[in-house]
């Protein structure tokens, strides 16, 4: 266990602390927006205290991020395997382009979450935002699991505008009761059913049992499921020459 | 036949004296030009498929086939021609947009081809380069400006990570994907053999050239393709894919029927959906935001990789690269608009950038006026055809030029222009299995090494003939270029005088 009391420490010089260190747990204290914190990192486990800055865990590779506060833009950038959490909210572009591992945030997340998520083989990323996304939401998402809860919603759309487009693959969940304005023609729309609520028991299991929620009670709540269309949306687009 | 009936674009002519039936031809076209005629036992064509793509001329035992352009003629108009009446005759059939593949075709002027090159007479000596040193080898990165002692007054000689080049020719992106294996790995052999690189584009690595990495540039675009730490890690360095010069603001759109088992794994996407990669990186709308992504990579390689920005030349692509300089990045390469692409909107690769030229000189220049050119170094590509663009490009101010349209003739490519279709009999722009193997890995990279040798030898003559002995000295060294036929504005943009002046 190691314990770093982070401050004013410029990111450059904690990052490579955490990298040429043999310790396999970190507990940073103080953390005042240093970017990068876990980037590409396999086997450690890092206890943030304070604010992450941006490009938290990104390239992450299976180390553990539990982050005790906000966090800011890009976290999980690419992540590939391994877990954030997020006691608190997280900035834009959280998940951009994750292809493994979890990404928990209790709170709430901004713009373009989970765009270009992709999944492949034993790769299913799974991105869960406790209350509510804003715009973009699985922009481009070619792979993966979504799902917003909504937690302060009242049963509105827990997202903005413009989820899913682009989507060719993956999916959304939401919990609501209306679905969001505007989806775009390449997403499918679904109410859940017991399949997908089965699914779901599984999805929210470890999320639920991190921040004390009743799995429960949530599952008896309406969720819509959004879906691609097709995974070759622009196949008609084109006239060669 | 209708009013979009297109007369074919080629006439297939064959000797019928010559022709012995072998069939040859037929079993060489994925287009299926060619098929035997039972009644008559004679060979015939549906040209009506043909590509002009030399396959069945190059490999006809008896010398039969020559392909040739049809006399078939619209009314002869100079504003509505010919090509022109086709494009819409198409769009009005289909409504879809215009593919297009490889550099454009269309006639804009070609800056390499209007400037000259200085040589020595009598005031100073020529210098021969078989017969005394001629430096080719030069290192991309960024240089200190000044030079810097430690406590004891020991000069710190510990550098930002550099790539060294034994020639400043390198092979630009082309992915695995829109370029098959085989042509993949006779870039990364003769990358090896030649002590230069080759770079992966945008679909992720292999896992079998993975051993290449020394001479590997790894591509993150938009797309994050195949993007992990291993991957990171694995090349000499990393480029990040902004833009392509044969489409600026378009992204990349690989179609899910190209995504087969192999390319599939290589990108970690699943098979046959859409690999789309859009013009955007939704995480960059400014310069702050590139150097989060540049800082991100040099995070997760420990700070021990050059990191690349890849832009297309567009109008104010001077104030992007003064940017770029300043984002951290090592490296700037800018892709002109003549650049080549495994597909593109048509209208897009035609009309949008600016030729490469000119783009360098105004970045150079800009970049020295404002004191942070050792920030980088700066590579450029977009149609570099010979050892004497090579030269001109260094001597307008580039560190080292990427080439992938030679590259990929010196393969067997030629210029069809249908890499799209994934029909490539040269073997290159295809997954076909039974096509790619068409492709030798070890002729390709051997045909690349005596290629990219020969431009060294011929640069190292020219180099020599102007009594310059190293890339140091040649870089940006525009008094060796003079303009012909160039108006004012052009010239004070290249920053060259007119020859005879």
């Amino acid at each position: 266990m190691k314990h770093i009391d982070v401050g004013m420490m410029q990111y450059r010089q904690l990052n490579e602390q955490i990298r040429e260190s043999k310790a396999k747990q970190f507990i940073l204290s103080s953390v005042t927006g240093q970017r990068y914190i876990g980037c590409a990192q396999k086997d450690k486990t890092i206890t943030i205290n304070g604010t992450p800055g941006n490009g938290l865990g990104s390239y992450l590779d299976g180390a553990t991020l539990i982050v005790n506060g906000n966090a800011q833009d890009a976290t999980g950038d690419t992540m590939n395997e391994g877990a954030i959490i997020v006691h608190g909210s997280c900035g834009d572009g959280t998940g951009y382009a994750m292809r493994g591992g979890k990404l928990y945030i209790r709170d709430s997340a901004g713009y373009r979450c989970g765009i270009h998520m992709k999944a492949f083989e034993e790769r299913q990323p799974l991105l869960i935002i406790g209350d509510r996304a804003g715009s973009f939401l699985g922009e481009y998402q070619a792979g993966g699991t979504i799902i917003v809860l909504g937690m302060n919603q009242e049963g509105k759309a827990p997202v903005g505008y413009f989820c899913g487009t682009g989507m060719h693959g993956g999916t959304i969940y939401l919990r609501c009761d209306t679905l969001p304005q505007g989806l775009p023609p390449q997403v499918a729309v679904h109410d859940a059913d017991e399949d997908d609520k089965a699914l779901l028991f599984e999805l929210l299991d470890e999320y639920c049992a991190l921040f004390k929620l009743d799995k429960a009670q949530l599952l008896a709540s309406h969720f819509y499921v959004l879906s691609a269309n097709s995974t070759t949306p622009y196949r008609m687009m084109y006239t060669h020459v | 036949m209708g009013i979009n009936y297109l007369y074919p674009d080629f006439e297939v002519v064959r000797n019928q004296d010559r022709c012995i039936s072998c069939r040859v031809c037929e079993r060489q076209c994925a287009n299926e030009v060619h098929s035997f005629d039972e009644a008559t036992g004679r060979m015939k064509a549906d040209e009506s498929k043909c590509v002009n793509c030399h396959r069945c001329v190059s490999l006809c035992p008896t010398r039969a086939l020559k392909i040739v352009k049809t006399d078939h003629t619209f009314k002869e108009n100079a504003n509505w021609k010919g090509e022109v009446i086709q494009d819409i005759y198409r769009q009005a059939e289909s409504g879809g947009v215009l593919l297009a593949s490889m550099g454009t075709p269309k006639d804009y002027p070609v800056y390499w081809d209007k400037m000259l090159v200085n040589a020595s007479q009598v005031t100073n000596p020529s210098i021969d380069p078989l017969r005394e040193p001629m430096e080719t080898r030069t290192y991309l990165g960024q240089k200190e400006s000044v030079i810097k002692r430690d406590a004891n007054g020991k000069i710190i000689t510990k550098t930002a990570p550099q790539l060294k080049l034994e020639i400043p020719i390198m092979f630009s992106a082309m992915s695995y994907g829109s370029i098959s294996y085989n042509a993949h790995k006779s870039l990364a052999l003769a990358a090896q053999e030649l002590g230069i690189y080759y770079n992966t584009g945008e679909g992720g690595l292999h896992e079998d050239f993975y051993q290449y990495g020394k001479n590997t540039i790894v591509q993150v675009a938009s797309g994050r393709f195949g993007v992990h730490p291993g991957y990171l890690n694995a090349g000499a360095a990393i480029e990040i894919k902004m833009g392509q010069g044969a489409k600026p603001g378009i992204g990349g759109h690989l179609p899910g029927s190209k995504i087969g088992e192999d390319i599939s794994k290589t990108r970690m996407i699943p098979l046959h959906s859409d690999a789309i990669s859009p013009a955007p990186h939704h995480d960059i709308y400014s310069i702050e935001d590139l150097r989060q992504l540049v800082f991100a990579l040099k995070e997760a390689t420990a700070y021990t990789k050059p990191i690349i920005v890849k832009v297309a030349a567009v109008h104010n692509i001077s104030a992007i690269a003064s940017g770029i300089a300043r984002s951290g990045a090592d490296i700037i390469a800018i892709d002109g608009f003549r650049g080549g692409t495994g597909a593109a909107p048509a209208r897009t690769r035609d009309n949008v950038g600016i030729p490469i030229e000119l783009a360098l000189a105004s970045v150079d220049e800009r970049l020295r006026q404002e004191g942070i050119r050792g920030n980088v170094s700066l590579v450029v590509g977009g149609s570099i055809r010979s050892s004497s663009d090579v030269l001109k490009a260094i001597a307008l101010g580039a560190d080292a030029v990427y080439v992938a349209t030679s590259a990929l003739i010196a393969l067997g490519c030629h210029l069809c222009r249908t890499c799209h279709s994934g029909k490539c009999n040269w073997g290159i722009a295809t997954q076909n299995p039974e096509l790619v193997k068409r492709l030798n890995p070890e002729v390709g990279s051997e045909r690349l090494v005596n290629l990219i040798t020969a431009w060294n030898h011929e640069l190292k003559e020219m180099m020599g003939g102007m009594g310059i002995n190293s890339i140091e000295a040649l870089r940006g060294n525009r008094l060796m270029l003079r303009g012909i036929g160039l108006h004012e504005t052009e010239l004070n943009i290249l920053g060259i005088k007119h020859a005879g002046a």
